[in-house]
């Protein structure tokens, strides 16, 4: 016999594809198409724009790393960084923190619960334009909220977002309040934790602490990752509430990196000098996810690890 | 891995399941401590939704009184129309209207058909354009944003609708894709086999197997859709200069140019933004859990 193998299953076959090939293609093309038109071309597209000078209505011109060079000897640039480093680095483990604090409080075993869960939700649903204009009320020197209790406190006249000092702090304290989004997936991460072990924990005879520590939280930490990892890209990006609430001041210390960025394309029309900027943040979110991943190897603990 | 497998409901039921026997309702001393605790974290986060709506029903005068009022006497219910009255918000809840539809059908559509592909059809690269498909989730969306403006800008779609919604009909966004893939993962292969048997090419079996046995996928992603839609800032603020064109959320910014010492006037059209989504919130809170414990399994 030659090497004759078994027939394959009877299936159409036009060109290199089977049918069912060809369908998935079509299945796939809007996104593709998508893909193509709204992220990689893009993409390509302000790597080039960054290397021109170009401001729309003139014709752009190649100018090389020029526009680089000029961001960083670009004071504001530096400090748009560090503004959004700040948010990034102290706002989001501490936001974390908090919705997983919130999370573990409502994951309790007791009665009327849910009414808990839905009061802890609600307030993450307000559109974020509404969200600002609110608490531009709440920090109100004079009439706000913020104020009225600190000075049952004995705590007077904060100027919150008047102040450079204050107003990131405040941005960030304000975040707190819609912990609600993180907080219902770190409680689906805390429900989707197998009860036998916890029960296996009870017969050995450890107390709450241990089972939070040994079980609990090693088995939470795909769900914080993951969070971890959307939260900080998304801060990098904060914009709406820095554009409403306080326009990059007082003295840019809410100048962030989008809102330097905005304002170098859409108000100066700096077409050049914001793609740049807009490469500049990809590559550090991109590292900084790179690095993120490379270190997930050490705290990041996958079910499948027990069996393997 | 399992959990990854079952469907939303069914990883319901099998939770309440779950918490009913996992340990016995904590009673005693330290319900009362926990309840104390949950309540202070309740009260924090309720009050600037208190203050919100409290304020948006007092009189001018009573919004500069300190310490403040938390019950307005008397309740200005004006205080509604008067803001409507005020800057056509009809207008702006018509186009937000357009594009939250438009949008969310283009996102279903599209983000369903990639993720049937992607979960019950063989082809070549298939795991490497998924992973494709996922890496896009992490891409800042700042790095595409001037090039894909002066595309529509040379499209002639600056003022119109159509740059926020022709992109979601080209995909629908990765991490829809993602759930929409996560969720017919879970429908049995036999159905697909039993369909094509019986002659049914891929399209009819996208269309009429998959797609009814996928509602409560469709409806969580609808729903996230709207709030999305709704919510969104500044793609509108790029797009829309025309105030003619604008949506609810630029036009609730507008409102705060004009009117920015009538306070009470601007909590009551925050509250009008607000209310909607409340309300959705109350009908399809069941697809908020399932979508969160769909979402929530990306981390595994």
């Amino acid at each position: 016999m030659t090497n004759q193998t078994i027939p394959p299953k009877p299936k159409r076959r036009r060109g290199l594809l089977t049918t069912e090939a060809r369908d998935a293609y079509i299945f796939i093309l809007p996104w593709v198409l998508g893909f193509l038109a709204f992220t990689a071309g893009p993409m390509l597209a302000s790597l080039y724009i960054s290397f021109t000078r170009w401001e729309i209505v003139t014709p752009s011109k190649w100018v090389g790393l020029q526009q680089f060079g000029k961001l960083f000897n670009d004071d504001r640039f530096w400090l748009s960084l560090y503004n959004t480093s700040y948010y990034v680095f102290l706002g989001v483990p501490l936001h974390l923190l908090m919705a997983l604090l919130a999370a573990l409080a409502i994951n309790l075993n007791l009665r009327g619960i849910r009414i808990y869960r839905t009061l802890f939700y609600v307030p993450s649903l307000t559109p974020v334009v509404a969200n600002s204009i609110l608490w531009v009320w709440i920090f109100h020197p004079q009439w706000g909220l913020a104020n009225s209790f600190l000075s049952r406190l004995g705590i007077e006249g904060l100027y919150w977002l008047q102040d450079p000092r204050l107003a990131k702090p405040a941005l960030i304290i304000m975040s707190f309040w819609s912990i609600g989004g993180q907080m219902v997936i770190l409680l689906a991460g805390l429900k989707g934790i197998p009860m036998a072990l916890y029960e296996a924990a009870d017969i050995d005879g450890a107390n709450t602490w241990q089972r939070f520590w040994r079980i609990t939280l090693p088995l939470l930490t795909p769900a914080l990752f993951f969070n971890f990892i959307i939260a900080i890209i998304g801060a990098f990006q904060i914009f709406t509430q820095a554009y409403i609430m306080t326009d990059g001041g007082p003295n840019y210390s809410t100048l962030f990196y989008l809102l330097y960025l905005y304002r170098a394309a859409f108000e100066n029309f700096r077409m050049g000098y914001a793609s740049a900027m807009a490469w500049v943040l990809f590559v550090i979110v991109l590292i900084f996810t790179l690095i993120q991943f490379r270190l997930s190897d050490r705290w990041v603990f996958y079910e499948g690890d027990l069996r393997n | 891995m399992l959990s990854t497998n079952s469907n939303p409901q069914l990883l319901n039921s099998e939770l309440a399941v779950r918490s009913r026997t996992r340990r016995r309702a904590i009673d005693g001393a330290w319900a009362i401590f926990w309840y104390i605790i949950l309540s202070l974290i309740a009260l924090c986060l309720a009050l600037p939704l208190v203050w919100l709506v409290s304020t948006s029903l007092k009189t001018g005068a009573q919004t500069f009184v300190m310490p403040p009022i938390w019950i307005p006497d008397p309740f200005v219910w004006e205080n509604y129309p008067e803001a409507f009255r005020a800057v056509p918000f009809g207008k702006y809840f018509w186009n937000t209207a357009q594009i939250v539809v438009f949008a969310t059908m283009g996102t279903l559509f599209t983000a369903s058909m990639a993720a049937f592909a992607f979960a019950r059809l063989r082809f070549p690269y298939r795991e490497q354009i998924f992973l494709l498909v996922l890496s896009t989730i992490m891409l800042p969306s700042i790095v595409t944003l001037i090039p894909t403006f002066i595309v529509f800008r040379w499209l002639k779609w600056i003022n119109t609708l159509l740059p926020l919604i022709v992109p979601l009909w080209m995909g629908g966004g990765a991490f829809n894709v993602f759930l929409f893939r996560q969720f017919f993962m879970t429908i049995p292969y036999d159905l697909d086999e039993a369909a094509r048997i019986d002659g049914a090419s891929s399209y009819r079996i996208y269309w009429s197997v998959i797609l009814p046995l996928s509602k409560p996928v469709v409806a969580t992603i609808a729903v996230f859709s709207f709030i999305h839609h709704w919510n969104d800032f500044f793609q509108p603020l790029i797009y829309l200069q025309n105030p003619q064109k604008w949506t609810m959320a630029i036009g609730l910014l507008g409102f705060k140019d004009l009117y920015s010492t009538s306070w009470n006037l601007m909590m009551a059209a925050s509250t009008a933004m607000l209310l909607p989504l409340l309300v959705l919130f109350f009908f399809a809170q069941r697809y908020f859990v399932g979508g969160i414990q769909m979402s929530g399994l990306a981390g595994r």
